[in-house]
């Protein structure tokens, strides 16, 4: 799986209420989330983002509620990937079970700025960042994992997969 | 060379030995749901193509967060869930009656050593205290264990807690978890299990343990662990039987760090607005007026914690500027604290006592805060706006300090009124 994207950089414990804020807890369709992502933590964010666009942080990214609607809120931006240097473990989970990429990356934060174009081998374990050349190796996810990314999450993944 | 969350988890995914940072596919063995988060699981098993949960007698459904319901929404979705749960054939159902779930669930001998516990609600971790792997997932994490019975897990790194010394008078497991919380911080056991030791948890109560496990979430855990041993046997002896696979960690397993309090000495704590671990001794405090004490939740709703806040409001009355709101956590527990006509005396000290629920706790039932309000609470959460208005503020302790706060209307050490 190769991804390739334009970086949008953030810091430390961006926690839920940030990515998508509480009051919308209620929302139920995918499409409306999107249009609240970062509303008011970084509302360019949603007026500049790229389908396939890269979002870079720090340590305890997604860290707070267990709500689904934060990774999928980004999802529904085309944000291909997250890559940051430690994930909220709950937010880590409900992203791969949405079909969204979430990698630890040691390193990540210092090695990219916003705007660089990042390219990702998934299952290599590589990025490579184009702008500047530097490359991070990271461990890659297993086998299980990538197959419930490449189903497009785990609800899809488990609807075809007897076995599991 | 394994911790006590490597034995559970390789047994549980059938393997000779995994290690922390290895992922796992896994049977679950405890299913646990609740009236907040399960109507969204339902449809995620549906979208996986179940129409059937994989074993009724394996999930556990309870309605404890807006239990009975305080609105009309929460009223239909009670509806929703007791449809499913005939549909469905679970016996394992327990209504707006019951209790919090992380106490109704041990109680009725659901937790056993040794388990694998999942839950749909991030305190799952409380039932380490039996021994077994207990954690919090999302709702589609909870849908494939509703249409499978099985979830994927990052095998976590431990830290070994070691508590040794001796407590003071009032000074209680919630004291210790929240000296813990001060040290690790709000992040410092991210994907990490805390594995509980030393002589004070070995001295302390099954219920004790249920408190110190319930917190390690607040520091990013995973799961919070104590060993098993005779207490805790004869604690589940009392409500179901045997097999228990008392899992012990090895001499020589490997913990990601070891942190070594010795606490005698130690003041009553207090976690102050807005973190969890802004922690600090109940004297350092200075006069903090409060309008409300809660005393109840999964993290100090049990009888011990009753009777602590019992053995200072006994026969004196309470504050006139400050309600106090007392919450069994169970049925059960509610139940023996009537016996021991510990009820009538809160009630005669101008306490409210309310049914068994999470009530206060999260904000979403009874008992909330308005703009520049402030209340201590023996619960796990201070968070902006996590009862009520986002201008209140929520001091954490033990149902010591919460009672002993009550009667005087500010954050107060219990020996001021003892
Ligand atoms: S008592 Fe509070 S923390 Fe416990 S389950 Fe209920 S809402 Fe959650």
């Amino acid at each position: 799986m190769l991804l390739k994207g334009n970086v949008w950089k953030y810091g430390d414990n961006v926690n839920t209420d940030y990515i998508i804020p509480g009051r919308y807890m209620e929302l139920t369709d995918p499409e409306e989330m999107a249009e609240k992502v970062f509303e008011e933590h970084d509302p360019s964010f949603r007026k500049g983002v790229k389908p396939g666009d890269i979002v870079v942080g720090r340590t305890n990214f997604g860290c707070g509620s267990s709500r689904e609607h934060a990774p999928i809120a980004l999802k529904g931006n085309g944000v291909s990937i997250v890559l940051a240097e430690s994930f909220a473990r709950i937010f880590y989970r409900n992203a791969i079970n949405i079909g969204l990429p979430a990698l630890e990356c040691p390193g990540i934060h210092d090695a990219a700025e916003k705007g660089d174009v990042l390219e990702v081998d998934v299952t290599g374990g590589l990025v490579r960042n184009l702008s500047n050349g530097k490359e991070l190796r990271f461990k890659p996810l297993p086998p299980f994992m990538v197959e419930v990314l490449n189903a497009g999450g785990l609800a899809p993944y488990l609807n075809k997969t007897e076995e599991w | 060379m394994s911790t006590i969350s490597e034995k559970i988890l390789a047994k549980a995914s059938n393997q000779e030995t995994v290690s922390a940072g290895d992922f796992i596919k896994t049977k679950v063995d405890v299913a646990l749901n609740h009236d907040v988060t399960s109507v969204l699981a339902f449809e995620a098993m549906y979208q996986m193509g179940a129409e059937k949960v994989w074993d009724p007698d394996k999930v556990v459904m309870i309605l404890d967060h807006v239990a009975p319901p305080s609105s009309i929404n929460s009223a239909r979705v009670h509806n929703v869930i007791r449809d499913f749960v005939k549909a469905q054939d679970m016996k394992n159902f327990f209504d707006v009656n019951s209790g919090v779930c992380h106490q109704v669930l041990p109680e009725h001998g659901f937790v056993k050593p040794g388990m694998l516990v999942i839950g749909a609600d991030s305190h799952t971790c409380t039932h380490g205290a039996f021994g077994a792997f207990a954690t919090g997932v999302g709702s589609t994490d909870m849908g494939a264990v509703l249409a499978r019975g099985k979830t994927w897990l990052r095998v976590p790194e431990t830290i070994k807690v070691n508590v040794n010394g001796s407590l003071g008078e009032y000074v209680h497991p919630k004291d210790v978890i929240l000296r813990i919380a001060k040290e690790i911080g709000v992040s410092g056991a991210t994907y990490m299990t805390l594995e509980y030791h030393g002589k004070v948890v070995e001295e302390m109560s099954v219920a004790g343990r249920m408190t110190l496990c319930n917190m390690a979430i607040e520091m990013g855990g995973k799961a919070g662990i104590c060993e098993a041993d005779q207490k805790t046997i004869d604690w589940l002896d009392q409500r179901t039987s045997g097999p228990y696979d008392l899992v012990k960690a090895d001499k020589d397993a490997v913990y990601k760090e070891t942190l070594d309090l010795d606490l005698t000495g130690m003041e009553p704590q207090v976690a102050c607005p807005h973190n969890v671990d802004n922690v600090k001794d109940v004297s350092e405090l200075g006069k903090v007026k409060i309008n409300q004490a809660f005393i109840g939740s999964c993290t100090n709703g049990r009888l011990e914690d009753l009777e602590q806040a019992h053995a200072l409001l006994k026969g004196r009355q309470v504050h006139p500027d400050v309600r106090v709101l007392i919450v069994p956590a169970s049925r059960a527990v509610y139940k023996k604290a009537l016996q021991k006509g510990i009820i009538e005396d809160f009630i005669d000290s101008g306490a409210i006592v309310s049914n068994p629920s999470c009530a206060a706790c999260f904000g979403g039932h009874i008992g909330l805060l308005g703009p520049g309000e402030r209340g201590i609470s023996t619960s796990n959460r201070n968070f902006r706006g996590r009862q009520g208005s986002p201008e209140a503020e929520v001091y954490l302790s033990s149902a010591s300090v919460a009672a002993a706060s009550a009667l005087t209307g500010y954050i107060t050490h219990p020996e001021e009124v003892a």
